[in-house]
């Protein structure tokens, strides 16, 4: 049995790709985003999703960031199951009302730093769905947002790239974790 | 065409699959759903029909309102339409007779439709709101407003919901959501256990309703499909094409032959996409993390294809009312042909290590099951229906181009545990590579769109298409070229209504930690059913 498997590894080989570039960063990227993580946050960077009314696009594509291409983890960077564990929310869809509730907790049960990306059209600017009795519309009607990452859905790299840019800011607008 | 017991006239709709409509009075409502059980049918879908101010044949405007009601048999999808008698005549709200003493499955979109339409199901067990969770005044009725002139709507403090209680020595709850630990939708989950083991499992939904239907009487008839591929993203090839068949069917349109073929070739791609997406999950959650890895890579390879041939990577909006959005040339073919030879390689190696795996077939075995005797009488539809011996695929019972040409193999189970699911899935995997080498191989040429034109008088289309996870129908009923073409009402059905309530029973003696498993095993849609 367990050579079966090995060999299917071996076959396999590494897949994975080069982190995108966010602007200037050279060959040397995936070493730089990780000491900048650690600038920031003093360790990894640990992602809550959640989904607050989206139509499972972008699920779906977040989830692609930890297939072996995108390899999430090795940049330093893990979904956690809880947001209290959490530097970072990732947020989808158009805020339904059922969800505006559960969202302001999430946010609120958040530490420090807070960060706040909205992912896709609908969490950027309500999207298709807009606002109605049912929906809330944008992210940013609900709670603070740092980052938008627009697109319908957007791919697997453009997710990377805004989760990046929202650390990064937050950098250069000098917080920094005390303690 | 008729329903045993009924003497009803029905009017075939315009559609490459048989479908009928008939309007029935409340006693013709009722003998129908027995009828239709009586013969191995199955309810299909159940939605409040267009509310409010209509034009009958004589042109005297009149307050009407609608139940509807779709029953799938072998012969084809009966739609039938109830009209109820308004308020003003009676004094009491709109009522219909109840249908979940027939068919179980009907009690949630019964609840669902009072919520959105106000309209009741007489003497309904459960009248608990569904989808209205509070957020919005309980006597507002979304689907009862005039789409051009909407309300302002107050948002209103969220309710508690009356979860049914178990008691007994050492019962405890464990309540679940609706965010949830993993990248996926939300949803909560009432579990109610002994020990380890789960004695009930109650779901409460509705968290991702954000008015959907409503949203689809405010767009453009040629411009909805938009929306329609957005009810559950997974399946929005599925979605897109029902919606679409619904559109050219009120429109008595037929689309160009090449059409209908590239839409069944994504069709198909979806569907191998979303199962290698399930089998690397469901290995996953058994704690086999190379099942993941490796079936994660095949489909982001999968996707990425989907994305140089079709220009998206889960081939949104590439369906459009009257075809598809582009074509695709002898380079595309090969590198579609190429890829399946491909995956198809590593699936086959996959497939023979996880049969092999004692530790995962353990796992899979027995966990979750539902036999054929409870999934008939609940209705378990789709993938998990086939899995335990519900023989239904709109592929094979109803074959339309071109599936007329291809002969699909339906893939069944009789076991109904996760395995069977597991088992199923890696089948259709394998028939779906080989619709798509026969679908490249003998596609005809021709255009790959025509333009509809909206009709004139008031028109009612059905779409009714197999996606990944089950059957997706719809049902569109539009206004005449006088009132611009609205849409009166469309309602989006996802297979995911059906199998929902089910999912209470598989767990049922399970233990807590399997229920990941057997979760994603269904891998059900809660956009898809809280709209």
């Amino acid at each position: 049995m367990i050579w079966k498997v090995v060999r299917q590894i071996a076959k396999t080989g590494i897949r994975t790709e080069a982190a995108p570039d966010i602007g200037a960063i050279d060959a040397a990227q995936a070493a730089r985003i990780q000491q900048e993580l650690l600038d920031i946050l003093g360790q990894a960077l640990t992602i809550r999703e959640v989904d607050a009314g989206s139509c499972n696009g972008c699920e779906l594509e977040i989830n692609a960031l930890g297939n072996p291409y995108y390899n999430l983890e090795g940049l330093g960077i893990k979904f956690v199951a809880s947001p209290r564990h959490a530097d970072l929310l990732l947020v989808t869809g158009p805020v339904a009302c059922n969800m505006e509730t559960a969202l302001r907790r999430t946010y609120e049960a958040t530490p420090w730093p807070k960060l706040v990306v909205a992912v896709g059209d609908c969490a950027c600017d309500g999207g298709i769905f807009g606002e109605s009795y049912a929906s809330c519309g944008r992210v940013a009607n609900v709670i603070p947002v740092d980052e938008v990452i627009p697109g319908c859905p957007p791919p697997p790299l453009d997710i990377l790239r805004g989760i990046l840019k929202a650390v990064r800011r937050r950098v250069k607008s000098g917080a920094r974790v005390d303690g | 065409m008729r329903i045993p017991g009924l003497d009803l006239d029905f009017e075939a709709l315009s559609a490459p699959v048989p479908i009928w409509h008939a309007q029935v009075t409340a006693e013709q409502w009722q003998t129908a759903a027995t009828a239709v059980r009586d013969e191995g049918g199955r309810l299909l879908a159940l939605w409040a029909g267009p509310m409010g101010e209509a034009k009958n044949a004589a042109g005297a405007a009149h307050e009407s309102a609608f139940m509807c009601a779709a029953y799938a048999t072998l012969e084809g999808a009966f739609w039938l339409s109830l009209p109820l008698v308004p308020m003003a005549q009676t004094g009491r709200p709109l009522v219909y007779p109840d249908l979940a003493p027939v068919f179980p499955s009907a009690a949630r979109m019964q609840r669902a439709a009072a919520d959105l339409s106000g309209v009741h199901a007489l003497g309904a067990e459960d009248q608990r709101p569904w989808l209205n969770h509070g957020a919005w005044p309980a006597d507002h009725y979304p689907l009862q407003q005039d789409p051009g002139k909407l309300p302002l709507v107050e948002a209103t403090e969220l309710v508690n919901y009356p979860f049914v209680r178990v008691e007994g020595d050492g019962v405890h709850e464990i309540a679940v959501g609706p965010v949830h630990a993993g990248i996926i939708e939300p949803g909560h989950f009432r579990f109610s256990i002994v020990g380890e083991k789960v004695l009930r499992l109650e779901q409460r939904l509705g968290y991702t309703h954000k008015g959907t239907e409503q949203r689809m009487t405010q767009l453009a008839p040629l411009q909805a499909y938009r929306l329609a591929g957005r009810v559950s993203g997974d399946t929005t090839v599925a979605y897109a094409w029902a919606y679409c068949m619904a559109l050219e069917s009120a429109c008595q349109t037929s689309i160009p032959q090449r059409a209908a073929w590239l839409r069944a070739l994504m069709l198909e791609r979806e569907r191998i996409a979303n199962h290698l997406g399930d089998l690397g999950a469901l290995g996953n959650d058994a704690a086999f993390a190379f099942g993941l890895a490796q079936f994660s890579r095949l489909r982001e390879d999968w996707l990425r294809v989907s994305k140089a041939v079709f220009g998206h990577r889960l081939m949104m909006d590439c369906i459009v009312p009257g075809g598809v959005t582009s074509d695709i040339d002898r380079t595309k073919a090969e590198l579609l042909l190429q890829q399946c030879d491909a995956v198809e390689r590593e699936v086959r190696t996959l497939f023979n290590i996880y049969e092999a795996h004692a530790g995962l077939q353990d796992r899979f075995m027995t966990a979750g099951r539902v036999l054929p005797a409870l999934a008939s009488r609940l209705g378990l539809t789709g993938l998990a229906g086939r899995a335990s011996s519900q023989a239904w695929d709109v592929r094979c019972d109803h074959p339309f181009v071109p599936y007329d040409a291809m002969d699909v193999v339906m893939a069944t189970h009789h076991n109904g545990d996760v395995a069977a699911r597991v088992a199923v899935r890696f089948d259709e995997v394998f028939e779906s590579m080989r619709l798509i080498r026969r679908m490249l191989d003998q596609i005809p040429p021709g255009e790959v769109a025509c333009p509809v034109q909206l009709p004139q008088q008031s028109a009612r289309g059905a779409g009714w298409v197999e996606g990944w996870r089950g059957e997706v129908f719809v049902a569109l009923e539009l206004d005449g070229a006088e009132q611009a073409n609205r849409i009166l009402r469309c309602h989006l059905h996802d297979p995911s209504w059906q199998n929902w309530p089910v999912l209470e029973h598989a767990i049922m003696g399970n233990i807590v930690p399997d229920f990941p498993l057997i979760n994603k095993s269904f891998n059900l849609s809660y956009s898809g059913q809280d709209l």
